[in-house]
């Protein structure tokens, strides 16, 4: 049971940690201060629900790991975020793109989480949406701004949430793991979440004036461990430094 | 204005200073005044915002969660300092918008120490520990400079870069008692920056030609050979204290001068990375750059699109 709690934690954590780490990649980059300062204040907050999920999963493991063993040292199918998360920052509509996708779940996800029997979890759902709440709201206006913006940012803003739609049915696809959660009122049933999220989602595309994309065919993956091609190089950069001087402190 | 004016508006001017009061942006103040403060604000603006390009280099690399989120807050103060200072150098009459285009044109100068790439895990430690420190020996002098902005830009950027200063010096302080690996990056590391982080003062005196007109506006307090002494006497101990070797055998304690004498800078290699030659200078304004040109778009549709609302609400308002 508590080996189930702790994977189930980690599938949690990890959309945080590969959405905080793409982020991270942009400090510095971005097309104005102030953007870059916010997406940098984003990867900030998902970093720390990161750390809270991990040594909450540390301590229910009670073995040598710690939240850096968590983050560093597993193998690429051991890693189970949704395959939405670790697409590359093509460009700043994509970036958005990715983010809103994502943030309106979270968002959704977390006002559940807050319910779960497990207090702890239960702590970090509540802390952590807070911070979501302002992400989404972030995320949404640079949505609805792009859409509604210029023919070259409507363009681009629409292209970016033509490719990134067919990563969105795996937010809702309940694994086996997420099922039992549910039941066991530990976690949230995410199928459940596909309405109100897509009701949002609508809303806020529809203000940026751009049309849904009407899309048959998804791609998931990322829950089972199975990922796109990007994570071998995302892990090969994150891990670097644990797996070039194992065992160490920093 | 006859020339009589403008000389009694000036001496009234010189003698606010000499009383320590602080010249406000609406208030008058000689053109020469207001052109070298936009030149020190906008270049100490600019070296905030390059400083974090290699930083950020390392930013998906870190080797702990700690360590991440430290970083890229780091990072992130950095550029919030890059912020107040263009917001007070537009207090003076120029837009942001120039300043980035004199950046990019090579026109305004940044500090030449982001110019030297970041390597190891261990430059991370270095640059808030040396860059960090020497940067806090500059400008705390700054806090009690003439122009108002300014100096208040100062108090919170100091608070900060101490912080950064204090950060990166743990950094060092545990790869120094880490294994032997660990040491020999922090050493390694030390080597590479010992010399750049010293030339962070600037030209010896002798051929620093602004000096004087600067002290008088209270846009420096000491020279930049007076500085870097005091960065030297700070750091040596330092050094010593978790067992690094600062990389100068010319290195001694003066009893006579109660100061570390040390050796010649390589002002060969200063002046090649000051003129734009050092070994990230072309990737690092490559970078703002096109940060800068690919973020174009962005900041149109921003403005489209606020215009948009604006011209709805006006037709709601009719
Ligand atoms: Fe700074
Ligand atoms: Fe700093």
């Amino acid at each position: 049971m508590s080996n189930h709690l702790v994977q189930y934690i980690c599938g949690i954590a990890d959309n945080s940690l590969i959405l905080g780490q793409r982020l991270g990649e942009l400090c510095g980059h971005g097309p104005s201060l102030e953007t870059d300062i916010a997406l940098t204040n984003i990867s900030l907050d998902l970093f720390g629900q990161v750390r809270s999920y991990f040594q909450y999963a540390a301590e229910l493991q009670g073995d040598q790991s710690s939240e850096d063993t968590f983050a560093f040292l597993r193998k690429e199918r051991e890693y189970r975020n949704v395959l939405l998360v670790e697409q590359p920052n093509t460009d700043f509509a994509y970036i958005i793109g990715r983010q809103f996708l994502f943030d309106v779940y979270h968002q959704l996800f977390l006002e559940k989480l807050q319910s779960s029997s497990d207090q702890t979890l239960a702590a970090i759902a509540k802390k952590s949406l807070k911070e979501v709440t302002y992400h989404v709201r972030f995320s949404s206006d640079w949505v609805i701004r792009l859409g509604d913006g210029t023919e070259e940012s409507h363009n681009r803003m629409s292209a970016a949430i033509e490719d990134l739609w067919i990563f969105t049915e795996e937010l809702f696809s309940c694994t086996e793991l997420e099922k039992e959660m549910s039941n066991s009122a530990l976690g949230v049933d995410v199928s459940l979440l596909r309405e109100a999220y897509l009701n949002r989602v609508h809303a806020v595309l529809n203000e940026a004036t751009i049309a849904i994309p009407d899309v048959k065919y998804f791609q998931k993956g990322g829950k089972q461990g199975i990922h796109s091609e990007h994570m071998g190089y995302i892990l090969t950069e994150m891990q670097y430094m644990q797996r070039t001087f194992p065992n160490m402190t920093w | 204005m006859s020339e009589l004016e403008t000389k009694s508006l000036e001496e009234r001017f010189n003698q606010r200073i000499a009383n320590d009061e602080k010249i406000e942006p609406k208030d008058w103040m000689p053109e020469k005044y207001r052109k070298t403060h936009i030149r020190q604000i906008s270049q100490h603006a600019h070296s905030e915002i390059v400083g974090m390009l290699p930083e950020g280099n390392w930013i998906s690399r870190c080797p702990t969660l700690r360590r991440k989120v430290a970083l890229l807050a780091k990072v992130q103060d950095e550029g919030g300092h890059g912020l107040y200072l263009y917001s007070a150098a537009e207090t003076l009459g120029i837009s942001r918008e120039e300043m980035f285009d004199q950046l990019h044109t090579g026109e305004a100068k940044y500090s030449s120490i982001f110019n030297y790439p970041t390597l190891t895990w261990a430059d991370i430690g270095t640059i808030g520990w040396l860059v960090d420190g020497a940067a806090i020996m500059n400008q705390v002098a700054l806090i009690n400079t003439s122009f108002g902005p300014y100096g208040r830009a100062m108090i919170r950027i100091c608070k900060e870069e101490s912080f950064h200063q204090r950060q990166g010096f743990e950094i060092i302080m545990t790869l120094m008692n880490g294994t032997d690996e660990q040491k020999a990056m922090a050493q390694d590391s030390l080597n590479r920056f010992w010399w750049p982080a010293l030339m962070m003062f600037g030209p010896r005196d002798a051929d620093s030609p602004n000096s004087e007109q600067s002290m008088l506006w209270k846009l420096k307090r000491k020279t930049n050979d007076e500085l870097r002494q005091a960065f030297v006497d700070q750091t040596v101990p330092q050094a010593e204290l978790i067992g690094l070797t600062i990389p100068d055998p010319q290195l001694k304690w003066n009893e006579d001068r109660k100061h570390y004498d040390f050796g010649d800078l390589n002002w060969e290699e200063f002046w090649q990375v000051v003129h734009g030659h050092g070994p990230c200078n072309k990737q690092r304004l490559d970078a703002r750059k096109n940060a800068w040109n690919n973020g174009a778009w962005v900041r149109d549709a921003a403005m489209a699109h606020a215009e948009k609302n604006a011209n709805r609400e006006l037709k709601q308002a009719v």
